[in-house]
């Protein structure tokens, strides 16, 4: 089986996708001859044509608005939006069109659109590059939300994303994209959502994280196992579906459970993540669910990201607090 | 589309077109030649600096120095405020902005590279055209509060194809704000050609929103001081916004991650060369026995030197400290953002 980092596995899904289904395009920004800034749809437009793959001009809200036409008109659009914070340039077009023609069209038009968009920090990218943003989107009920962390699951979940007859937010974690090459199919597979992931087993403690966090929760594990500590890692995979049975599964049997995220602490995902488990197993509990995530303020500049974003030092320490409490 | 070609003093050889009369004297074209000096030495020095890990990201303005230094002299820095995106270094040096400012935030020292009280400039933006509402309030509320003063903004043709530029140039054209907007049309949005970004020419748009626009050789120091000194008269006099679509290229790449040998072709970028705005104003200067070699060397020594010195000024400032994380959040936290503060620094 070849191995592929997330940017190869990418565009191996958009590759395959674009020649088995012809209705598909690819739009955004300098996604045609540069390939993207990424280079996540390098060549593509050399091999499918200008009219597959199009730059289209400088504005996030056309790219998500017109995605929306194209679809309409019978194609299955899968735009980028350069980096996850420029989402909020097109919010107007994501949360109250995007998630809602199904709805507001009682049905005649449902949208199989894909916006593609890198998010998540701890690469020194400019101001609002880096904004993990992704629970502003679960507030529009009616746009899946999925959050790859490996090249495995990025590659299965866009194809997945592509086929689904539905919205699909698809962020990818900038910072592990060429991080490191893990075994991949070369050929057609999708990966379902609302199905987590069990990253590793273990008995003492639950940690739920997704994107990128699952990275920080592993190196996490791996310390904790030192001291004796066994924790399972969970890997959501997707928050809109959110798969409940999971979770709740895992916290009932080692009753206790840490939920860390990229976001800034306040109405993060991990709010819901946490409401959710104590709803289902709350008389599993042995203590309260502890929360690591980014601190309630801006992005800070680049030079202090380290501080701010959740790190395994975090992790380890709040795990402990958890299990002692 | 209307095919009039920007308007111009010098053609590309540095030779006063037929009709053409500066509108500065000498002494002042030679103040911008060094400002456009200092731009183009400095992009060389921090793009080694960045390659070294030195400095961030960052955004040459390599090839459109004419374009934001003959736009800047036409400001009074002691009443006029200057919004820039962020590919206007010297606009932001010849505003009072020092230079180890800029190196500060380059470096990741942002506190440090804090905007001086004194200088009536906003931070660079990198959320596209997000200025340009912010550019038309502040303008705006210059005329409501009758304050001196006006408003320049700058964008690049990519951005301006977000929203925020059409709103904010419709609002400047309905309340008649003194501001001038200041577009490089430099080809290119990373990869995006200028083909690609509009069907129409830039300096058109303006006729649409109830004001004029004009476009300019942007690597013309003369012809784009003219054009813009006349714009801010404009706005000082009271008659409200211009649009100036100033005709450029970006002789470098879009930042320091940018690949241009991917998208760009060659000849185009050696054409580009031989219209390079500092050689054709060193052209004229040579013509008028202004300039020489022996001036060019003197410069080049001095330039390096200053640069030199902001860069020393830059690595004695006091560290960034991740305390600062919590500063300027609110003008007072929240009792939660204050737990979050004491655990961050270990007190808690």
């Amino acid at each position: 089986m070849p191995e592929m980092n997330i940017i190869e596995a990418i565009r191996s899904a958009l590759t395959l996708e674009m020649e088995r289904d012809e209705r598909m395009v690819i739009l955004g920004l300098d996604v045609g001859k540069l390939g993207g800034v990424f280079r996540t749809t390098d060549g593509l437009q050399e091999r499918f044509g200008t009219n597959r793959v199009f730059d289209t001009p400088l504005a996030e809200a056309v790219i998500v608005g017109s995605s929306i036409g194209l679809a309409i008109s019978g194609l299955i659009p899968v735009a980028e939006i350069q980096f996850l914070g420029f989402t909020h340039q097109a919010f107007h077009q994501m949360g109250d069109q995007l998630g809602r023609y199904r709805y507001r069209s009682r049905g005649r038009f449902p949208l199989p659109i894909t916006i593609r968009a890198p998010m998540g920090g701890g690469t020194k990218t400019p101001e609002f590059h880096p904004d993990a943003i992704e629970a502003q989107f679960v507030q529009s009920p009616a746009i899946k939300i999925v959050m790859p962390s490996n090249p495995y699951d990025a590659k299965g979940m866009l194809l997945e994303a592509i086929r689904d007859p539905d919205p699909v937010l698809f962020c990818e974690p900038e910072r592990l994209y060429r991080k490191g090459r893990a075994e991949v199919p070369e050929g057609d597979y999708t990966v379902p959502f609302g199905k987590a992931r069990i990253v590793r087993e273990g008995r003492d403690v639950t940690i739920i994280a997704w994107s990128a966090a699952v990275e920080v929760c592993e190196v996490a594990a791996d310390r904790l196992a030192t001291e004796g500590i066994s924790a399972e890692v969970i890997d959501l995979r997707t928050l809109v579906p959110l798969d409940v049975e999971t979770m709740v599964k895992s916290v009932s049997a080692t009753g206790r459970c840490v939920v860390v995220h990229e976001a800034p602490l306040s109405a993060g995902f991990g709010a819901e993540v946490i409401a959710t488990i104590q709803e289902e197993a709350f008389y599993s509990l042995d203590a309260p669910i502890g929360r690591v995530a980014s601190y309630d303020t801006p992005y800070p500049p680049a030079s202090m990201e380290g501080a701010w974003l959740p790190s395994p030092d975090r992790v380890v320490k709040q795990v402990k607090k958890t299990l002692k409490a | 589309m209307d095919e009039t070609p920007p308007i111009q003093l010098l053609d590309p050889e540095g030779k006063l077109v037929p009709g053409a009369v500066p509108g500065i004297d000498d002494e002042f074209i030679l103040e911008g030649l060094r400002w456009m000096l200092v731009s183009r030495q400095f992009d060389i020095r921090a793009t080694a600096l960045q390659r070294q890990g030195r400095l961030g990201v960052f955004s040459p303005v390599l090839g459109q120095e004419a374009s934001v230094v003959g736009s800047a002299m036409c400001l009074d820095p002691s009443i006029d405020w200057l919004v820039p995106q962020y590919r206007e270094l010297p606009a932001m040096l010849m505003h009072g902005f020092p230079l180890e400012k800029h190196l500060m935030n380059l470096t990741g020292n942002p506190v440090a590279g804090r905007i001086p009280d004194s200088v009536k400039m906003l931070p660079t933006q990198v959320a596209l055209a997000a200025q340009f509402p912010h550019a038309v309030g502040l303008a705006w509320g210059l005329k409501i509060q009758k304050k001196e003063g006006i408003v320049m903004t700058y964008i690049g043709e990519g951005a301006s194809s977000e929203g925020d530029f059409h709103e904010a140039l419709n609002l400047a054209g309905v309340t008649g704000s003194p501001i001038v907007f200041f577009l490089q049309n430099n080809q290119w949005a990373i990869s995006t050609p200028r083909r690609l970004q509009s069907a129409g020419r830039f300096a058109d748009r303006a006729l649409g929103y109830g004001f004029p626009g004009f476009q300019v050789d942007g690597n013309d120091l003369l012809a784009v001081q003219q054009v813009t000194s006349e714009a801010v008269a404009r706005a000082r006099e009271g008659h409200g916004p211009t649009l100036i679509e100033s005709v450029t290229y970006r002789m470098s790449f879009h930042n320091t991650t940018d690949n241009p040998s991917k998208y760009q072709d060659p000849a185009e970028l050696e054409a580009a060369r031989l219209r390079d705005p500092i050689k054709r104003i060193q052209a004229y200067l040579r013509e008028r026995k202004l300039w020489d070699e022996k001036k060019d060397t003197a410069w080049a020594a001095e330039i390096d030197a200053e640069i030199d010195a902001a860069l020393k000024k830059a690595a004695a400032a006091p560290p960034p400290n991740k305390s600062q994380i919590f500063d300027n959040v609110f003008a007072q936290l929240t009792p939660r953002q204050e737990q979050q503060r004491k655990e961050l620094m270990g007190e808690a």
